[in-house]
């Protein structure tokens, strides 16, 4: 039994001309301290699925169907109340922009202290205690005098490890980390990555990661699940992702790596854009890009069906055996040197 | 959203609607008005309206207390309200827009200036000024433009010199500077076209604030002074009236809200026809 | 925090050089001051007196300067109605005119805050239209007819409150109401903008995500930060507070500083009305000075150092 599990998660945006699909019947899981990656473009549905889990889509925005259970209960049917006593407790979650995450008027030992309040019924003095002693686990340099400073005061780095002390200061099972490090300079960004892996296996938890960066993804995640248009296309352990690749819009993506360890392999964006989500493809959504569609993916609805037993794809043309893994890419490489 | 937009056209409409409606009165007063403004009956002296039993229709809207004809000096009193309001208002707005871009356009030593000028000027409430001048000077018609004029210049001089100082920024003006253009040309050619909606909003809105400070001025007994036909006169004037003949100060309340309302329904409809996020801030 | 109110402070004889630089140009350049002061019985004497005592044949420039000295030492001259000095005349009823402003804001504060944040929360559904309907309709009411039909009401038809004066709580009730009516069309309206801005911050969806009720939103993370933009409209409204305080004090014959200075202009006594300007000025600096203070206790951004 997976420690979460997601399945048919489906979020529209309520507009002036009817609905609109965010996500679209996702289904996932996330097992008891594992880093699973949610890879997708932006607008691909990964941070509105992220935000759906804890129940923090605001309107327009609305879940209407699917389940999310966690410790035998389905999140989506709990009453408010009961929601709230996961939030921050049992799930946390930060976000990509630090920043404006936090709350500018408090000081940040006031910000971390907040879930412990909420969640636990230790005096102030205690709470105090932990949530400075969180400060300092998570690389606050001297957070005894910095536990009473403005988050406009603090560097970048420092503001999101303010966040991932705030989000872990319960000792949640689950954190959902949407973007952590994208608006971080580079060499933040890898602090971070580190940070959150070091708190993972201390801590015992696991990590869902949202992001765009298939780089952070062969870094820090033990599994991916690749979004593209509100579904999932493709997951797969980390490795067998890159190495054993079974959708053509996961090789895409890969392809658009800048990696100078893949250098025979030529830098390619993804050509064309996301479809408009009020005018989808009735087949695969992804057919109107790729390369390897045939009049038959236009039309059939593809599903994300197992082609072994830790790797499912969506594309029907991998699960009838048409197309080889990995997916090859279609320009041809370019000679050396 | 269909909601809001009839809403938009609606307050364009009945804003509109009504502020035509007292211009027109204003300009053809004489016509209108059934009696002289200035005559005085003391036979008919506090006739009530003629919804009430004593009514006269001689005096539809009843006579104040030197039996003069309340509507005709309804009539004649939205005269001072529009004469005022509006040359204050233009008078601010030309000031305003004319420093204030000044400011926003070279900076330095005028930018500070006037900016500070403006920011001092907060702590100088437009009703003292009107006070000091009127105890220097007495009420008139003319002071009471200039005090309303003076004090409300700050507005459009805080939105000009914002919008100037962004618009300065952008290409079109950028490209005009680099092909040598002056500075009257780039403001008159490129700058103040830009300007134009806002301050059209911002004017429509200020004649109403313009137009209740006139009648308090005038209810304190700073504006023109008695006998007068202003509608804040006739209010003072009916003050003291107020148990016998409340009618008086009643119906002259009346004509300033729907003259000030329908031009703040015409205001904020025009300023949701270009910022549809904004709703009635002042 | 200490160095910003210094700071601030610095700030304020400016103020006052700028105000007593625009009573003196429109004393001594709209007319002849004597005429000003003085009505038209007087005896050669008495005007011959007074031209001394301002010092009218001295160049301008001096008799700026002096009249910058009396104002710094406090004279203004002699009240010509009470044939006391000015100054105490004036100080005399601050007290009332802060009673009345400091109710009546409280009131405007609270109904406007509170009426702003129904109409924010309940966006585009009948309670947003109703408020602000009203508040469009608020600011079109010349309040000093809304005191009439307060008194007309509740004073003359109902005879619930008395018509005007001072003495009693009940006294307060219909000044203040008046005075408060005319700030709160404008705080319903920017608290109902400020709080829709406020409304889309991400730190909301973190305080939500740490599992905070509704309740613990809007009043730990929403209004702290909401409220600075009210605040600096608060600011901003200082004069026309003293506006609406004039008019208010004078149809309730409520003894402040307002009905004083109406009364002085007719009676010509420029001293007083000098004195009252000037008061009234300072209080206005001083008031938008403990706004800053307060907006920079609740928002450490403002602390400037």
């Amino acid at each position: 039994m997976a420690l979460l599990n997601i399945s048919g998660l489906t979020t529209v945006f309520e507009t002036a001309t009817g609905p609109v699909g965010a996500v679209d019947g996702a289904s996932f899981t996330l097992e008891a301290g594992e880093v699973l990656g949610l890879v997708g473009e932006s607008g691909s549905g990964k941070s509105v699925s992220a935000f759906s889990i804890l129940r923090l889509i605001n309107p327009p925005g609305k879940i209407i169907g699917g389940r999310v259970e966690f410790g035998g209960r389905d999140l989506l049917s709990l009453a408010p109340r009961e929601m709230r006593a996961v939030r921050g407790k049992d799930i946390s979650m930060i976000f990509q922009e630090p920043l404006s995450s936090l709350n500018p008027v408090q000081t940040i030992g006031a910000q971390v202290m907040e879930p412990l309040l909420i969640h636990t019924s230790i005096g102030k003095r205690k709470a105090r205690d932990r949530a400075l002693a969180m400060l300092y686990r998570v690389g606050i340099p001297d957070a005894e005098s910095r536990f009473d400073v403005y988050p406009h005061q603090l560097s970048g780095g420092l503001r999101q490890r303010v966040m991932i002390a705030l989000a872990l200061v319960c000792e949640p099972k689950i954190l959902i980390a949407d973007e952590p490090t994208t608006a971080l300079d580079v060499t933040i960004q890898a602090q971070i990555l580190a940070l959150l892996k070091d708190l993972q296996s201390e801590l015992g938890m696991a990590i869902l990661l949202i992001t765009h960066d298939l780089g952070v993804i062969a870094e820090v995640a033990d599994r991916v699940a690749v979004m593209y248009a509100g579904q999932i296309v493709e997951s797969a352990p980390v490795q067998a992702i890159f190495d054993d690749t079974a959708h053509p819009y996961a090789a895409a993506l890969i392809n658009s790596i800048p990696d100078r360890t893949r250098q025979a392999r030529r830098l390619i964006a993804v050509k064309g854009n996301i479809p408009d989500p009020r005018h989808l493809p009735p087949g695969c959504r992804f057919a109107p890009r790729c390369g390897f569609a045939q009049p038959s993916c236009v039309t059939t609805v593809q599903k994300l069906t197992a082609v072994d037993p830790t790797h499912a794809t969506a594309c029907m043309r991998v699960q009838a055996g048409e197309l080889p893994r990995p997916i090859p890419t279609l320009t041809p490489e370019l000679p050396h040197g | 959203m269909k909601h809001s937009m009839f809403g938009k056209k609606l307050k364009m409409r009945l804003g509109g609607g009504i502020v035509i409606a007292v211009i027109l009165m204003a300009i053809f007063a004489p016509l209108l008005a059934p009696h002289d403004p200035y005559d005085q009956d003391l036979m008919s002296r506090l006739i009530p309206p003629f919804w009430n039993a004593q009514g006269d229709w001689t005096y539809p809207l009843g006579t104040d207390n030197f039996g003069r004809d309340m509507l005709s000096r309804l009539i004649y009193g939205s005269r001072l309200s529009i004469t005022v309001g509006v040359a204050a208002a233009l008078l601010a707005c030309t000031m305003g827009t004319i420093l204030g871009m000044w400011a926003g356009y070279s900076g330095g030593y005028a930018e500070t200036a006037i900016m500070r000028l403006a920011d001092a000027q907060l702590a100088f409430p437009d009703i003292l000024l009107a006070i000091l001048i009127v105890a220097a000077v007495g009420g008139s018609a003319l002071n009471l433009i200039l005090v309303l004029g003076l004090s409300g210049w700050t507005v459009y001089a805080r939105v000009m010199y914002n919008m100037t100082r962004s618009i300065r920024e952008r290409p079109f003006v950028e490209a005009a500077v680099s092909h040598g253009a002056r500075s009257a040309y780039i403001i008159r050619q490129h700058i103040f076209p830009q300007l134009i909606p806002v301050l059209t909003v911002v004017a429509t809105l200020q004649v109403a604030q313009m137009i209740l400070q006139e009648t308090a001025l005038s209810f304190l007994g700073l504006g023109l002074p008695p006998p007068t036909a202003t509608w804040g006169n006739m209010l003072a004037e009916g003050r003291d009236r107020m148990w016998a003949a409340p009618w008086i100060s009643n119906l002259s309340g009346v004509a300033i809200i729907i003259l000030v309302w329908g031009i703040n329904m015409l205001g904020n409809g025009l300023r949701e026809h270009l910022d549809p996020n904004q709703r009635g801030r002042q | 925090m200490f160095a910003f109110i210094v700071r601030r402070l610095l700030t304020i004889p400016i103020t006052i050089l700028l105000v007593v630089f625009v009573t003196f140009i429109v004393l001594r350049v709209t007319g002849d001051p004597v005429q000003i002061y003085l009505d038209i019985n007087a005896t050669p004497e008495q005007t011959a007196l007074l031209r001394e005592r301002l010092h009218l044949d001295e160049p301008l420039i001096v008799q700026f300067g002096l009249f910058l000295w009396d104002v710094l030492r406090g004279d203004f001259g002699m009240s010509l109605q009470f044939a006391t000095p000015a100054l105490p005349v004036v100080l005399g009823r601050l007290g009332a005119t802060i009673q009345l402003v400091s109710v009546a804001l409280l009131f405007a504060f609270v109904f406007g805050v509170a009426g702003g944040i129904v109409a924010a929360l309940r966006k585009d559904r009948l309670p947003d239209f109703l408020l602000s309907a009203l508040a469009v309709a608020g600011q079109s009411m010349p309040s000093f007819w809304l005191g009439i039909l307060l008194i007309q009401t509740f004073a003359l038809d109902l005879k619930w409150l008395p018509t005007s004066g001072t003495g009693s709580w009940q006294h307060l009730i219909l000044p203040a109401v008046t005075l408060a009516t005319f700030l709160l069309p404008n705080f319903i309206l920017i608290t109902r903008t400020t709080v829709l801005e406020t409304r889309s911050e991400l730190f909301l969806t973190t305080a939500r995500s740490k599992g905070a009720s509704e309740s613990s939103i809007m009043f730990r993370h929403l209004l702290p930060n909401a409220i600075n933009p009210v605040l600096s409209f608060l600011g901003l409204q200082m004069g026309r507070l003293v506006g609406g305080s004039i008019i208010t004090e004078t149809i309730f014959a409520w003894p402040g500083i307002g009905s004083l200075m109406i009364r002085s202009i007719f009676q010509r006594d420029v001293p007083v009305v000098i004195a009252a300007v000037f008061i009234v000025s300072i209080a206005i600096v001083l008031a938008n000075l403990l706004v800053d203070i307060l907006q920079s206790l609740i928002d450490p951004r403002m602390r400037l150092d």
